[in-house]
């Protein structure tokens, strides 16, 4: 089946050959209630994950997320309701047979350790009883993808890897069959922060390739804001509190509960998640020298602020221009104060306001990518935004795309 | 020499008139001359060690997989095979007889019955000692339930396995000495036909030794060469 592109509209074109399938999840009331217990582990979970985004479930510890996910392979079997897998329910499906087309991805890895590397991957392609020379051929693909030189690591046991690369090895096993939804539960919980924020990097860039419907578990906030398209906040007794994207999740708690969860310094985190370039930025004055000074006056009655910005022949900023340079006939070279802090479009919000906040000037010269004037950041554009809502958030996998 | 059994004299004639051999003493001449006499007894031993270890082997491999697939089986595996193991041998020798008669078949059957406890539990823990997360991920990549038994938790279990072997491998050595109470054979009738000539249990006992040995160097051969990925290290 085809592979919708996420709501993103810069979808990249796939560098490798890997051609690339996902298909949408959708749960249904799906609930879970382990015998003599009264309360459910998982409690009429309800939420669609579209074909190839990356739907995070998170929460506290015994909120379900672990079991919600591992209903959806059938590692636990759902008491009441429904997981539809591309419109199937996965109750209809012998779950040996579900399993092999699903890619599941845990903690620990669970790398076979009497197993070659090249043996791990291949555990999938085996199971399909697909012959050497293709196995031989995906594996490598497969390797590469993950940035793992094939001809190193072909040969070696997991006990020779490092914890990060156990689990890219782990990751390449899980897309052996390019299945078209992947379960990771915690995939880098184990791995040191330095190498995490590294591995969940790589991960953002090869899905932005493949395109996978993904379900990630994390304990972790910050890395649910990070990875996911879309946010499912589970509270206590497997109960679904929200479910949206990053921003809005950020913007607007549904409850107390997610308000708390998502921690009192969500406006940073936002901030954190979003680009210069997703914010209205203030209209500046570009004013070249040798321009008639009425024209001047009449842009910065134009602009949102109310100094003019002295640019070059290719628009780029130079400074801010003096009262001096505005009184004769035509503007000249007099400026008050250097264009700085320059900002870029793609700079993540966060760093853009330290950068603001650590400067003499209040407003921030924002560039495009030739380094021409594209607008002024300052700190009121910036509170504004936070009190907005977010219209169409990108996310860290499409951030990471452009 | 009045009372001295037949065989004993038998067992002295070539170079027996030597003074070496009339005192009991450890005489290598009549070693080299008479050693042929033991090879068949050597290999009545070989025998005698590797059917038992192999038919203990299939049972408690048998038992240790049911005892997988139904965890409360256990215990009473472990408590049946180790009453059979705190049975004295020879006692098991002589207790044999009237069901079975004397021969092969009752050394068999108390030999095997020894290896099963020491085969068994170390099956049972080798299959335990296998980390979840790997049975979790066997499972979660669509590997069937015998799949995962015999593609994962087995061939992790194969260095536990075979330090079984090699505790029964050694103690069945020893304990098919003493088959001779049951009439099998074995380099134990050899030792028992003359117990006081020095060189005769010495070449005997020391055969048994040496098969033990070479028993314990080719399991462990078979080890190493079966999981490389043991001795892979970063």
């Amino acid at each position: 089946m085809d592979a919708p592109t996420a709501k993103s509209s810069a979808t990249s074109s796939p560098k490798s050959s890997t051609k690339s399938s996902a298909e949408p999840l959708e749960f249904r009331a799906a609930t879970k209630r382990y015998p003599g217990s009264e309360a459910p582990a998982v409690d009429q979970l309800s939420l669609e994950v579209p074909a190839g985004e990356i739907c995070v479930l998170v929460g506290p510890s015994g909120c379900g997320k672990t079991t919600a996910m591992r209903m959806v392979n059938r590692m636990i079997d759902i008491t009441e309701g429904d997981i539809l897998l591309g419109g199937r329910s996965v109750r209809d499906r012998k779950p040996d047979e579900l399993r092999r087309n699903i890619g599941y991805v845990i903690q620990q890895v669970g790398l076979f350790p009497h197993r070659t590397i090249a043996e791990n991957i291949a555990t999938v392609p085996r199971l399909l009883g697909w012959d050497k020379a293709r196995t031989a051929a995906r594996v490598d693909e497969l390797l590469e993808l993950v940035g793992l030189d094939p001809q190193e690591m072909r040969n070696r046991f997991p006990t020779q890897l490092s914890g990060g690369q156990r689990q890219r090895v782990g990751v390449a096993r899980a897309l052996a069959v390019d299945p078209p939804v992947m379960l990771m539960d915690e995939p880098f919980g184990a791995i040191d922060p330095i190498n995490r924020e590294r591995l969940q990097n790589e991960f953002l860039r090869l899905q932005a390739e493949l395109r996978k419907t993904i379900v990630f578990v994390t304990h972790d906030i910050d890395e649910a804001i990070k990875m996911g398209d879309r946010i499912a906040v589970l509270q206590k007794g497997g109960k679904l509190a929200q479910y949206a994207p990053p921003a809005e999740l950020l913007m607007y708690p549904a409850s107390r509960f997610v308000e708390d969860f998502v921690g009192s310094d969500r406006a940073l985190k936002r901030l954190a998640l979003q680009r210069v370039r997703d914010i209205d930025l203030w209209k500046a004055a570009p004013i070249r020298v040798g321009t008639p000074v009425a024209e001047a006056h009449a842009a910065i009655a134009d602009a949102d602020v109310p100094y003019a910005m002295l640019v070059d022949e290719g628009g780029r900023p130079q400074g801010w221009l003096s009262d001096r340079a505005l009184t004769g006939e035509r503007v000249t070279d007099d400026r008050r104060s250097p264009a700085h802090p320059i900002l870029e479009l793609d700079d993540v919000l966060r760093d853009a306001l330290a950068n603001l906040l650590s400067s003499e000037t209040r407003y921030g010269a924002v560039v495009n990518a030739d380094g021409a004037l594209a607008g002024i950041l300052s700190l009121e554009v910036i509170q504004h935004f936070l009190q907005v809502a977010p219209t169409d958030s990108p996310t860290g996998a499409d951030l990471l795309q452009e | 020499m009045i009372g001295v059994p037949l065989a004993q004299l038998e067992i002295r004639k070539p170079g027996g008139s030597d003074s070496c051999v009339a005192s009991n003493g450890f005489c290598p001449d009549w070693i080299v001359e008479n050693i042929d006499r033991y090879w068949t007894p050597l290999l009545e031993h070989v025998y005698l060690t590797v059917l038992p270890v192999a038919i203990g082997f299939a049972m408690s491999m048998a038992l240790a997989i049911l005892a997988h697939r139904r965890r409360w089986m256990t215990g009473p595996i472990i408590t049946i095979t180790g009453i059979f193991f705190a049975i004295p041998s020879v006692a098991a020798f002589f207790l044999l007889q009237p069901l079975t008669g004397l021969g092969y078949t009752t050394a068999m059957v108390a030999l095997v019955s020894y290896t099963l406890l020491i085969i068994f539990r170390n099956i049972t823990t080798g299959l335990r000692n296998v980390p979840a997360e790997t049975v979790d991920a066997a499972i979660g990549q669509g590997l069937t339930p015998r799949q995962v038994l015999f593609r994962v938790e087995l061939p992790m279990a194969v260095p536990e396995i075979m330090a079984g072997l090699r505790i029964a491998t050694s103690t069945t050595v020893g304990l098919a000495a003493l088959a001779v109470f049951a009439g099998a054979g074995g380099l134990g009738s050899e030792i028992l036909i003359d117990k006081r000539f020095k060189s005769n249990v010495v070449v005997a006992g020391g055969l048994a030794v040496l098969l033990a040995a070479a028993f314990d160097l080719i399991i462990l051969a078979v080890q190493r060469a079966i999981t490389p990925w043991q001795r892979a290290r970063a």
